[in-house]
């Protein structure tokens, strides 16, 4: 699993990948009543703001970490925005990504880097 | 003001720190937003149990009761008429009838006790002294708040006549040598009560309700959630000085006396908007979906194109109601039921016009 410093992880699976938000980054939104999904099949570029997060306190974007196409989204979260916060890591996957150029990948932090980053 | 001016912090400081909360500056205090429970949460545990609110940062006041008269030139609320052991909502206008801040009222005997909102304070304060002799403000006593179904067990275990309480009434209570002042109040929508007490023996009682099973702190967050879905008002968003009585919907809090007589602040255009009705009135929105109209969304009559009719001036989502909800002030014309459009990151919503409270008060009348 790789981290970035927007607080998402992603995890390669084949030609694929899987993005979410950090337990940290769940942490700090607090609880999460809102998710609007990227569309499907679109390309989008690193930096783009793709999805959006409602937590009680305020809205927050997920930015598309790599340039890439979305092939798929997490409906469950559309229901059950509340997996957001229970978790992360696993269920509350946000969309994946197929990424042509995995090389894109290489600056991302390993999980001992991001506990570093965020102290 | 400035991030970097001191905060002040209550009585329960240490307490909230040692039970996890998360502190944010408001108002120049340094409070709870939220304890490791989280919103969400805490919110709904005080729908189904007891929440412990720390609000000692509003401010407390004290005013002869030979100055209800006087007062009654600040508010367009019946002072006079207010029975002993009775409290009510009130709120300070200005001459073009626009809201300075909102406050309670009680009848405590030989004087007055005002409650009004942290921001307004000083500048309240002031205004009372402008007009009337007396004013007597107090800095030694911390104020809790007690809300939910439980409330009356929780605290009639440590005062048993809360009980025998009624909405709105005020009484005093000794505890362990402590004088409490309770109103059987709050800004919930819940049944609870308010109590004044000494900042000293605030973190002694607070920790005996603590530990009752029905009882958990809650923050700033969730009072907000909670406030919101009753349909209260937050001065500074809601109402202020750009607001009317009656644009913001307390028409009900303008006993028929001060109707009949005038003599308030603003009477003219308060008067004049109670007998013809306002341009403009504070609504309840009802998002469709899921996603929040927060404050400062501009409403639409229309999908596509026109100005805005009006803005939202609270938003979120409603844990209890499981949905979002917004109040805005929109053209009076509009009836409930019509479909308005909230503009969220470039996309036009529909929204419902609702009545409120969007959950329901359930106040022990």
């Amino acid at each position: 699993m790789k981290f970035t410093e927007e607080h998402e992880w992603l995890r390669v699976e084949g030609d694929l990948v899987l993005v979410g938000i950090t337990d940290h980054a769940s942490e700090q939104l607090g609880d999460v009543v809102f998710v609007e999904l990227p569309e499907l099949e679109t390309q989008v570029a690193k930096g783009d703001e793709i999805c959006v997060i409602e937590s009680v306190k305020a809205a927050s974007d997920i930015l598309a970490p790599v340039d890439g196409e979305i092939v798929e989204v997490n409906e469950a979260l559309a229901d059950n925005p509340g997996l957001v916060n229970e978790d992360p890591l696993g269920a509350a996957w946000f969309f994946k990504m197929k990424v042509e150029d995995m090389s894109q990948l290489d600056g991302f932090m390993s999980e001992d880097e991001y506990k570093d980053f965020i102290g | 003001m400035a991030d970097d001016a001191v905060l002040k912090r209550t009585g329960l400081y240490d307490l909230h720190i040692e039970l996890g909360a998360k502190m944010v500056p408001f108002a120049g205090w340094e409070m709870p937003v939220q304890y490791p429970m989280g919103v969400l949460k805490e919110h709904l545990h005080c729908r189904a149990q007891a929440g412990l609110f720390d609000v000692s940062h509003m401010g407390q006041v004290i005013l002869p009761a030979s100055a209800a008269k006087a007062l009654e030139e600040l508010v367009p609320v019946d002072v006079t008429g207010l029975g002993e052991g009775r409290q009510r909502y009130a709120m300070f206008t200005n001459a073009e009838g626009g809201i300075l801040d909102d406050l309670m009222v009680a009848n405590r005997g030989d004087h007055l006790f005002l409650v009004v909102n942290a921001a307004c304070a000083e500048a309240d304060i002031r205004h009372l002294e402008d007009y009337l002799e007396g004013v007597c403000v107090i800095h030694n006593r911390a104020l809790l708040a007690l809300q939910g179904p439980a409330a009356e067990t929780a605290l009639a275990r440590l005062v048993p006549a809360v009980a025998g309480m009624r909405f709105m009434d005020v009484q005093t209570h000794g505890w362990n040598g402590a004088e409490l002042w309770i109103s059987r109040s709050g800004y919930t929508g819940e049944d609870g009560y308010e109590i004044s007490l000494p900042s000293d023996r605030a973190e002694e009682f607070a920790r005996e309700l603590l530990e009752m099973d029905e009882v958990a702190a809650i923050g700033l967050g969730a009072r907000d959630s909670l406030r919101l879905e009753a349909g209260l008002c937050l001065y500074g968003h809601d109402i202020d000085t750009s607001t009317t009585p009656i644009e913001a919907g307390l028409n009900w809090a303008i006993q028929k006396r001060r109707r009949a007589e005038g003599g308030f602040h603003g009477a003219e255009r308060i008067l004049r908007e109670l007998a013809e009705g306002p341009g403009r009135l504070r609504m309840g929105l009802r998002p469709e979906g899921r996603a929040p109209m927060r404050e400062g969304v501009d409403i639409y009559a229309e999908a596509e194109g026109g100005a805005p009719i009006g803005q939202v001036t609270s938003g979120g989502f409603g844990p209890s109601i499981e949905a979002p909800m917004a109040m805005a002030y929109l053209p009076a014309d509009l009836s409930e039921g019509t479909t308005v459009y909230g503009e969220v990151r470039g996309k036009r919503l529909p929204a419902r016009i609702v009545p409120m409270p969007f959950h329901p008060h359930s106040y022990k009348r």
